[in-house]
């Protein structure tokens, strides 16, 4: 009998988050019969796709042991870079490549700062993050960039810069936007990269204890700099596609997105010390935000009122999950 | 004040951790508390400071019975307990720490910092000890903290004093020290609950001894009226036979060579070396420099000059993953902070220090997982409910164990013990032992730090001996004693 509590309340907190999302999921659904569409559900994994991306990346950074404040920067920042390139008549392919790669050096730059520089990763991402907004300030000259995919010659080009956000891939009769299928695929690779390979391993090593990691021969400034070196590629993504979704760059992109992020860790039961945590938590704690917002939205709950529903959501999901 | 304590049980769950437990304490005596890791010293005692209720006995203070709610309760009747992981607020002064909560106040609750730092150091003056009251805890060593702690308890006027493993992070001179402080307390009628692991320090001081096992209550006897043999066999129930098992020599070629290490104040020109097959044991005071010379050996800590050679050859290394790849294996000194990822399974903790052997292309692969795993936990034959079992819910000793499993599994030229068995129980003690002697037996060269003498003693083919970060000298161990290696190791010459 107690035994069967005790796995019963183990597997409870095991998948609170999830738990939380199917109820969610079902109330909503009971109440609005717009909210249980196919088409709907399409559409909320279309709007998880940006906290998606920037929380996998998060979540690596937090399993080591850090946080990295600067994704929302990071995000605008490299969008800003991709829509300068094209505006300057570089080959989208170029301009989409080039924005990744500055997006994942920017994060470099702050696992450097956290490895090498020996900041606390709170100072040193608040640090770039205001670094890298006023960078995108100061290149726009705090001006939108619009009308993107009309600035770009090639068709093929338009073609790829508008299917990275607005594509659809038709599979039968539903057709499936292109970002809800990045946004699985990085699921995947996150999946076995943290479950499957040596390099997961050493970061829930340097999460858990760094000292014991070093003395058995993981690199931990190496994993550090790689870790939020991830972290900025995958914002630099999520940016890529905002930006050819709205078909406009703006240096405030992004604002915030930081703290959505690290919701949705924190909502899929990563510690926040490091070293413990899921990817699959991360996933249902995305899902968890988005599912809110998109059916409050349907509800036509004011904004304001969204706001504490959804800090209320974190904060029983975060203590039903401390009670292990 | 005396304390009886009889028919003590209690379960956590369904795991009974006490039996039919208990112990009596005599007016004005030192009583050692004594049992393996995990045979209810502990739960015992914090059952009696009120930490824990018991299901089922007594427990008779003065000959009145007693129920403690809390600790605070147990301390306004005059017991208290010290932990062995100090409860101290590091980053404040001694003086606020020892008056943490009874502070001594003017008008409007103002603190009289000058009144409390006055009557601060007379306490720390009347125990003996020379601490500077408005030091940070930081800026003292550990005995000194113990010391802070234990002036804590008399300032309640503690009539009972539990202590727990109170030596495990004392120099020598510190220890004499807490001796010295232990007997006048004892003098002035005060009862001592001593809780320690090791035998000589029991011998020593007490003058009576409880033993426990399996959380049940086995005897109680006259210090004098018995031997260390007794004492191990009503602790494990039966004769552990030789306390350090003989191996057969087979001493090979040189592996490691250090020539002329220096690190800044550290130490200075090191020089020594370890043969295949050999146990070679460093002794010297707490703070000698002996950690830091392996920490260097390793990589850890920069070295300003001198030469390391592994089997003839130089090898550079500037960090741990030189000294792995170097063939060098080493158990530190604390394993909680710097041996185990405490939270983490012995299973993954095995497996971090053996990527390499458990993955193709970096890849993870289940079966060289497994083979690696269950052979860790058998060989070592660690208690545990799997390899899934959490680190920080084993005894110390089998934590040791998945140490050790861990390192053994890279199967290292060198191994470097930094006190391996410190905290850890007479039979573990005995378990780890025989792994040192298998390994060398296998040709592996082995380094034993220690800081308890008779085991550096039993152990090494040679010691060398450290004082103040220089060797002063090397002692074979057939021609080597207690008395020669303390001189050497507090600076004098043979």
């Amino acid at each position: 009998m107690m035994e069967n509590k005790k796995k019963i309340g183990a597997f409870l907190s095991e998948y609170a988050a999830f738990i939380a999302l199917v109820l969610l999921v079902i109330v909503l659904g009971i109440i609005s019969p717009e909210f249980r569409t196919a088409s709907n559900f399409l559409n909320l994994l279309r709007q998880a796709t940006f906290n998606g991306l920037i929380a996998f990346g998060m979540t690596c950074v937090i399993l080591s042991d850090g946080i990295d404040l600067s994704v929302g920067s990071t995000f605008a920042l490299s969008a800003i870079i991709c829509a300068e390139l094209i505006m300057m008549d570089v080959a989208t392919g170029w301009a989409i490549l080039i924005a990744l790669f500055a997006g994942t050096l920017l994060g470099a730059i702050s696992g450097l700062l956290v490895a090498k520089g020996r900041l606390q990763p709170f100072i040193a991402t608040l640090i770039t993050m205001t670094a890298y907004r006023g960078l995108a300030m100061i290149i726009t000259d705090g001006k939108p960039i619009s009308r993107l995919a009309y600035n770009i010659e090639s068709e093929s080009g338009a073609e790829l810069f508008k299917t990275l956000g607005k594509g659809n891939i038709e599979l039968g009769v539903v057709s499936i936007p292109v970002p809800a299928i990045i946004l699985v695929i990085a699921l995947l690779v996150f999946w076995f990269m943290l479950n499957k390979t040596t390099f997961g391993r050493k970061i829930y090593a340097t999460g858990s204890n760094a000292k014991c990691a070093n003395l058995v021969g993981v690199n931990v400034s190496k994993t550090k700099i790689i870790v939020y070196s991830i972290s900025g590629f995958m914002s630099a993504l999520a940016g890529l596609i905002m930006i050819s979704r709205v078909d406009s760059a703006q240096p405030v992109l992004g604002d915030g997105y930081e703290l959505d992020a690290i919701a949705a860790v924190a909502l899929g039961g990563t510690s926040m010390s490091g070293g413990r945590g899921k990817i699959s938590g991360t996933f249902a704690g995305v899902l968890i935000i988005a599912v809110l917002n998109n059916g409050l939205n349907i509800l036509g709950v004011s904004t304001y009122y969204q706001e504490v529903i959804k800090a209320i959501v974190i904060l029983i999901a975060v203590m039903s999950d401390r009670k292990r | 004040m005396n304390v009886e304590m009889k028919g003590i049980n209690k379960s956590f769950g369904t795991n009974q951790v006490l039996k039919n437990a208990g112990f009596n304490l005599k007016d004005g005596e030192v009583h050692a508390l004594m049992g393996e890791n995990g045979a209810g010293k502990s739960t015992l005692m914090k059952i009696l400071t009120g930490v824990y209720t018991r299901d089922e006995g007594t427990v008779l203070v003065d000959g009145q019975e007693v129920m403690y709610k809390n600790p605070q309760e147990a301390e306004k009747a005059g017991i208290v307990f010290i932990y062995q992981e100090l409860n101290v607020l590091f980053d404040l002064t001694v003086e606020e720490n020892l008056f943490m909560g009874k502070e001594i106040t003017k008008k409007f609750g103002i603190c009289d910092k000058k009144a409390m730092i006055a009557k601060a150091q007379e306490m720390l003056d009347k125990m003996g000890v020379h601490i500077p009251v408005t030091a940070t805890m930081t800026e003292l060593s550990v005995g000194q903290q113990q010391m802070i702690e234990i002036c804590k308890a008399l300032m309640v006027d503690a009539k009972v004093l539990i202590m727990d493993e109170p030596t495990a992070a004392l120099t020598q001179s510190e220890t004499k020290v807490l001796f010295d402080v232990i007997k006048s307390l004892k003098k002035k009628g005060v009862s001592i609950v001593y809780i320690s692991h090791r035998m000589e320090e029991i011998f020593e001081l007490c003058d009576r001894i409880t033993v426990l096992r399996d959380g049940a209550y086995i005897d109680t006897k006259e210090i004098k009226d018995i031997n260390m043999d007794d004492i191990v066999q009503m602790m494990i129930g039966r004769t552990i036979g030789e306390r350090f098992p003989k191996r057969d020599e087979k001493i090979g070629k040189e592996v490691l060579k250090v020539d002329g290490l220096t690190s800044g104040n550290l130490f200075k020109n090191v020089s020594f070396s370890v043969k295949a097959g050999e146990v070679v044991g460093f002794s010297g005071l707490m703070g000698a420099g002996r950690t830091e010379i392996m920490q260097a050996i390793f990589g850890n800590l920069p070295v300003e000059s001198g030469k390391i050679l592994i089997e003839g050859k130089e090898v550079v290394i500037k960090n741990p993953r030189q000294a792995i790849a170097a063939g060098i294996g080493f158990i530190t000194e604390d394993r909680k902070t710097e041996g185990l990822l405490l939270e983490k399974t012995i299973a993954e903790n095995i497996e971090i220090a053996n990527l390499k052997k458990i993955s193709k292309k970096t890849v993870i692969r289940k079966e060289l997982q497994n083979v690696l795993v269950d052979k860790g936990i058998k060989d070592f034959k660690i208690k545990c409910t799997g390899p899934e079992h959490e680190c920080n819910n084993l005894s110390g000793g089998n934590q040791q164990k998945v140490v050790l499993a861990k390192w053994i599994a890279t199967e290292p030229k060198i191994l470097i013990l930094d006190e391996p068995t410190r905290g850890v129980d007479i039979g573990a003690k005995k378990e780890i032992y025989s792994v040192i002697n298998d390994l060398a037996k296998k040709g592996v060269a082995v380094i034993l730090v220690s800081s308890e003498l008779p085991e550096v003693l039993g152990m090494s083919d040679r010691i060398v001996v450290v004082h103040e970060g220089k060797i002063t000298g090397v002692v074979e161990a057939s021609d080597a004693d207690q008395a020669k290696i303390m001189t050497l190791a507090t600076g004098g010459s043979l």
